[in-house]
């Protein structure tokens, strides 16, 4: 008797796995159903003209959200400027004072401020930018992006300096290397892989951002490239095209949806190479 | 009671016809190192003489790390470490008022149990790292000759030598740890520190950073620690018996081996504990 078969967790055990199974299943349907649904409604507005004319009225066909597209990278690019060097700094900082009553502090604000409303930074940078300056500007935009590119990039390029073994710290230190020098000749390229994956997650999260460049960058019907004006964006688009009566701009509006989950995948995924590649044996 | 089970005890003990025979390089003075209210290591006072292997063994946790880690000023950079004593480095208090430790470790070189090659430089890079902080202190180096000459030095050159410029990642791990030994050989250091430095590696590698040990010996001052007390009894020519954080017995290895003076020392090599 003592290998009794028991048929109670034998059937416990198939019930869980199916419950598991189906919940893992019904975690990428919404993905799914969304890339085949804007493959189906979006990809016929698809043509080079998309990408390379501007927008036209209403019942003048052939019309392209190329300012839109120019106007997403501008202000990501400024939102990166501000983003980028801030985060990875604080980052460096939390990972080398761990328990710092200051780093104990900045850690906390960062996660509050991960979790802030993206329409709230819109409000902030309005007030900051666009009140003083009188007008809406793609610096406002990038600025409110930069804003929430900031926790992101913070906390993730922490997690990736903590990985990188003490052992390679006390070698530097041994050779007689200062903290800030080991700090910025071995501990952040050695990270870097992991600190690039942390500013593409952020980036591809900014990205899709509508609500904060509603107060900000308000969009542009012309092609513009300059910071101080107001300027288009890929979001934006979607938003005024979604909201109109016209089914012509309905499917501008599924095309630019398509174009922007797509711009989102291809990020993610060099992000996801990214970690592959070196990172993992720089750490390991 | 005799010992049996280490062989050739001493060896290299007796063919070290070296020049300045028994000029001391690093004097330690009742030293106590502690971890926060942990007291690791115990008054201990010792000498280390020139070109010379100085072997410290013991049981895991006996402090002889951390001893070894007070003489190039790295205990103290984990957070509530302090020690009390001195280190003299050629009669000079390496612990006195306005010392850089930075620049203390500059002329007291050390490797760690686990090859520590930096992934993101080259091979070269890495012998050349410790230079480059030289060159930006202003001091000139002339990097290629030194990198050549360390290498050389660490018998690494002939396997390296064609692949300079590749992803020091790419040795093999006793490679990677001889690569670490002309790191610090690079900075032309006055001690070579060894914190159980063949730990990690397979007997052939072992067998190859042993006879390094052995040929350094002639240029410059080692102290190495070891779990392995036939590592010790083959490269070292004095060796501590380190015991809960104190030093119990420090001898020439071959009388340390053969006839070791406190009766905890021959408990300890004979196998009784640790």
């Amino acid at each position: 008797m003592k290998f009794r078969a028991s048929r109670r967790r034998h059937v416990v055990s198939a019930v869980m796995g199916v419950v598991t199974w189906g919940a893992a299943i019904t975690a990428t349907l919404p993905l799914l159903f969304i890339l085949v649904y804007l493959l189906a409604k979006g990809v016929t507005s698809l043509n080079l003209a998309f990408f390379t004319r501007l927008p036209r009225p209403v019942g003048v066909s052939g019309g392209g959200v190329a300012n839109a597209i120019v106007g997403t990278l501008i202000v990501v690019g400024v939102a990166s400027a501000l983003g980028v060097p801030v985060g990875v700094g604080a980052g460096v900082y939390l990972a080398e004072r761990k328990a710092a009553p200051l780093a104990t502090t900045v850690r906390f604000l960062a996660d509050v401020l991960n979790g802030l409303p993206s329409i709230v930074m819109g409000i902030f940078a309005w007030e900051l930018v666009v009140v003083p300056m009188g007008h809406f500007s793609a610096l406002a935009g990038g600025l409110a992006l930069g804003a929430m590119m900031i926790p992101v990039v913070t906390r993730t390029t922490e997690e990736m300096v903590r990985v990188v073994p003490t052992t390679l710290y006390e070698a530097a230190l041994a050779l007689g290397y200062t903290r800030w020098r080991t700090a910025l000749r071995i501990v952040i390229p050695t990270a870097m892989g992991g600190i690039i994956t942390g500013v593409m997650v952020a980036l591809a999260r900014v990205a899709g951002e509508t609500a904060p460049l509603l107060f900000t960058a308000i969009g542009n019907e012309y092609m513009s490239y300059s910071l101080t004006q107001p300027i288009a964006a890929l979001p934006l688009t979607i938003f005024n095209y979604a909201i109109s009566p016209y089914d012509e701009w309905h499917s501008l509006a599924w095309a630019a949806a398509l174009v922007l989950i797509v711009f989102v995948l291809l990020v993610s995924m060099i992000a996801r190479a990214v970690t592959r590649s070196g990172f993992a044996r720089a750490v390991d | 009671m005799p010992v049996r089970s280490i062989e050739a005890p001493g060896l290299v003990g007796q063919d070290a016809a070296t020049p300045d025979e028994g000029r001391v390089r690093l004097e330690v003075h009742d030293l106590d190192a502690f971890f926060g209210s942990n007291h690791a290591v115990r008054g201990v006072s010792m000498d280390v003489p020139e070109h010379r292997v100085t072997a410290i063994i013991g049981p895991s946790g006996c402090g002889k790390s951390t001893f070894l880690r007070t003489l190039n000023r790295m205990h103290e950079t984990v957070p509530g470490a302090y020690i009390r004593g001195r280190v003299l480095l050629d009669g000079a208090d390496i612990y006195a008022a306005g010392i850089d430790p930075v620049s203390v470790r500059r002329h007291v070189g050390m490797v760690f149990q686990r090859p520590t090659a930096f992934p993101t430089m080259s091979i070269q890079g890495n012998v050349a790292a410790g230079l480059r902080v030289l060159r930006a202190a202003g001091i000139v180096v002339n990097e290629e000759q030194r990198v050549e000459e360390a290498l050389k030095r660490s018998a690494l050159w002939d396997e390296v030598r064609d692949r300079l410029d590749e992803s020091a990642l790419g040795l093999s791990g006793g490679q990677q740890q001889r690569l670490c030994i002309a790191r610090a050989l690079a900075m032309d250091p006055d001690v070579l520190l060894l914190d159980e430095p063949t730990a990690s590696l397979d007997p052939l590698s072992t067998e190859k950073v042993e006879d390094l040990i052995h040929q350094l010996r002639r240029e410059i001052t080692v102290v190495i620690v070891t779990h392995n007390m036939q590592q010790a009894a083959r490269v070292s020519d004095q060796t501590a018996f380190f015991l809960h954080g104190e030093l119990i017995e420090l001898s020439p290895t071959a009388d340390l081996f053969t006839r070791p003076r406190d009766p905890r020392t021959e408990a300890y090599i004979t196998g009784r504990f640790g």
